[in-house]
């Protein structure tokens, strides 16, 4: 096998070279994941929260939106909202795929997200809930101050794998036309013929924000960590 | 010492006929087997692509079938056995190297890469890049262009043509990337792109398969020709003088007009669809010329 790594120094011809092209599309790939997740943490944590309350009406819609948006490939919900929708909604049509695919992806984590944190609260004890309402915590408060801290905690090791999934899953941004890493990858590989170095190159920068989500995570939550309580394992 | 540079000697002596003899001429090896294999494509439309009988048919099938009567009689062999084999883009050089296959008309644009391995007759066909955009957009040249979305399949050649026009233009085209042709199309059907820009013959078969055809136009002056041609093995004078007297006969009875009309014109197998795509400038000159120059 003979390399060509200087393949990357080459202009493409459109005024960059393909590493400056690399680099803007592993911006695309982040700012796509970025975005997601923080639509995914707000929805599947606030829905995560309502599908453990008394309310009945609040617990239905907790449950149809994660089974809606659970229950659909990911890459159909992205032709929905790219197509579909702004087919019907004409309001939606100005908006620029990147707003839609963050909605497909967020929407999507979020129903998974919403499973966990819903798992994580009932994993606490039910006296701890109604500790809190004796103590005279409105059901709000009781979330606040004495559920979501621990629940949380419970958490995050799936929630770091949802977040590492995000960035992988943002390859899906290829078919509403953004010009992040597998769109990059597919083009130069075709321009260059190098395609050897070039998904190298996509896979390394891949697994490089994967992975430094999950030691993020990781210093995350040891640093949270309450020490004798449950999963303090350390 | 003398005597291994001998043995050497002897060796290249003995192997150069082996080599030579390992290629014959067309013309020799058709006459001598009483067969010809003639290649096709699957999907190559209108040039050469299976039918709903999954028979060949297609503009260029039909010119391989004069190129083998003109065969029969340079041969003297009437009773010529036409025998057929499917390639892909892969295969198709590699088959006519090792003599599988004797002749290809397909969509194989003639290039001076390619004319290291294998020879070209006359230029057949030109395409070219072009765009598709809704009728009545007002998209005249690429220069309307200028400051607009654009899409391109992702993985084509027609991406970084664009891409590099523009810049070299100072047309900041916002250019976009679709997953295949379909998808192109469809962006620009929805608004989101106000041209597709890709090989002409291919928009020309979408357009022409798409719900409304009217619906849609080919514009633009064709940025970065290329020809098709007709491929033959190389350093063989005989069948290739052969197979460009064939085609220059056809030019000048008219059936070369006749064929193009059928296949480019008209409605075509297995849909009936009707391509509508005009004879390109660069086809009528060469109709003239001659040429079998190969894009660089």
């Amino acid at each position: 096998m003979h390399w060509e790594w200087q393949v990357f120094l080459q202009p493409t011809g459109g005024g960059q070279t393909y590493l400056r092209w690399l680099m803007s599309a592993w911006g695309w790939t982040l700012s796509v994941a970025a975005c997601s997740l923080v639509v995914a943490l707000l929805l599947g944590t606030l829905m995560g929260i309502v599908r453990t309350t008394p309310s009945r009406a609040l617990v239905f819609l907790g449950n149809a939106w994660t089974e809606l948006f659970r229950n659909i490939p990911l890459l159909v919900q992205v032709f929905l909202w790219y197509h579909v929708i702004p087919s019907l909604c004409t309001s939606l049509r100005a908006l620029p795929s990147f707003v839609l695919v963050v909605l497909a992806l967020g929407f999507f984590t979020s129903a998974r997200i919403s499973e966990q944190v819903k798992a994580g609260i009932q994993a606490l004890p039910m006296g701890q809930r109604h500790a809190g309402l004796a103590l005279g915590l409105t059901l709000a408060q009781t979330y606040r101050y004495v559920l979501l801290p621990m629940a949380f905690r419970i958490v995050i090791p799936p929630l770091t794998s949802e977040a590492m999934n995000i960035i992988k899953n943002s390859s899906v941004a290829f078919a509403v036309s953004i010009a992040e890493l597998t769109m990059f990858a597919l083009q130069a590989q075709e321009e260059t013929a190098r395609g050897i170095e070039i998904y190298l190159a996509v896979t390394g920068l891949y697994f490089i924000s994967a992975f430094a989500v999950n030691r993020a995570a990781l210093a995350l939550e040891s640093r949270v960590q309450v020490p004798g309580l449950l999963l303090g394992g350390k | 010492m003398h005597h291994s540079q001998f043995k050497i000697a002897a060796l290249i002596a003995l192997a150069s006929p082996l080599a030579m003899a390992q290629t014959p001429l067309t013309l020799d090896k058709v006459k001598a087997s009483g067969s010809i294999t003639v290649a096709y494509r699957e999907a190559s439309i209108p040039f050469s692509y299976l039918d709903d009988k999954a028979q060949p048919v297609g503009f260029g099938w039909e010119i391989c079938g004069k190129i083998v009567d003109q065969v029969k009689k340079a041969t003297g062999r009437a009773d010529l056995k036409v025998q057929t084999q499917a390639v892909t883009s892969a295969n198709r050089i590699p088959l006519l190297m090792n003599g599988t296959i004797d002749i290809e008309c397909g969509s194989t644009t003639n290039n001076s890469e390619r004319a290291k391995q294998v020879a070209f007759a006359t230029n057949y066909f030109y395409t070219g890049t072009r765009f598709l955009v809704k009728s009545g957009s007002g998209v005249k040249s690429i220069e309307d262009l200028k400051g607009k979305t654009v899409v391109s399949t992702t993985g084509t050649t027609n991406y970084k043509i664009i891409r590099n026009l523009s810049e070299e233009k100072k047309l900041g085209i916002d250019l976009i990337g679709a997953k295949d042709h379909p998808e192109s199309q469809l962006l620009v059907q929805t608004g989101r792109a106000l041209a597709f820009g890709m090989d002409d013959i291919l928009l020309y078969g979408l357009k022409a398969s798409s719900a409304n055809p009217a619906d849609f136009a080919v514009v633009g002056e064709a940025i970065q020709v290329e020809p098709y041609a007709i491929m033959l093995r190389r350093d063989d004078p005989a069948f290739k003088k052969l197979v460009d007297d064939t085609l220059a006969g056809l030019i000048k009875s008219g059936d070369f007009d006749k064929l193009y009309k059928k296949w480019f014109q008209s409605p075509i197998p297995p849909k009936g669809i009707n391509l509508s795509a005009p004879m390109s400038k660069e086809l009528i000159d060469n109709m003239k010329a001659l040429s079998d120059k190969p894009a660089t």
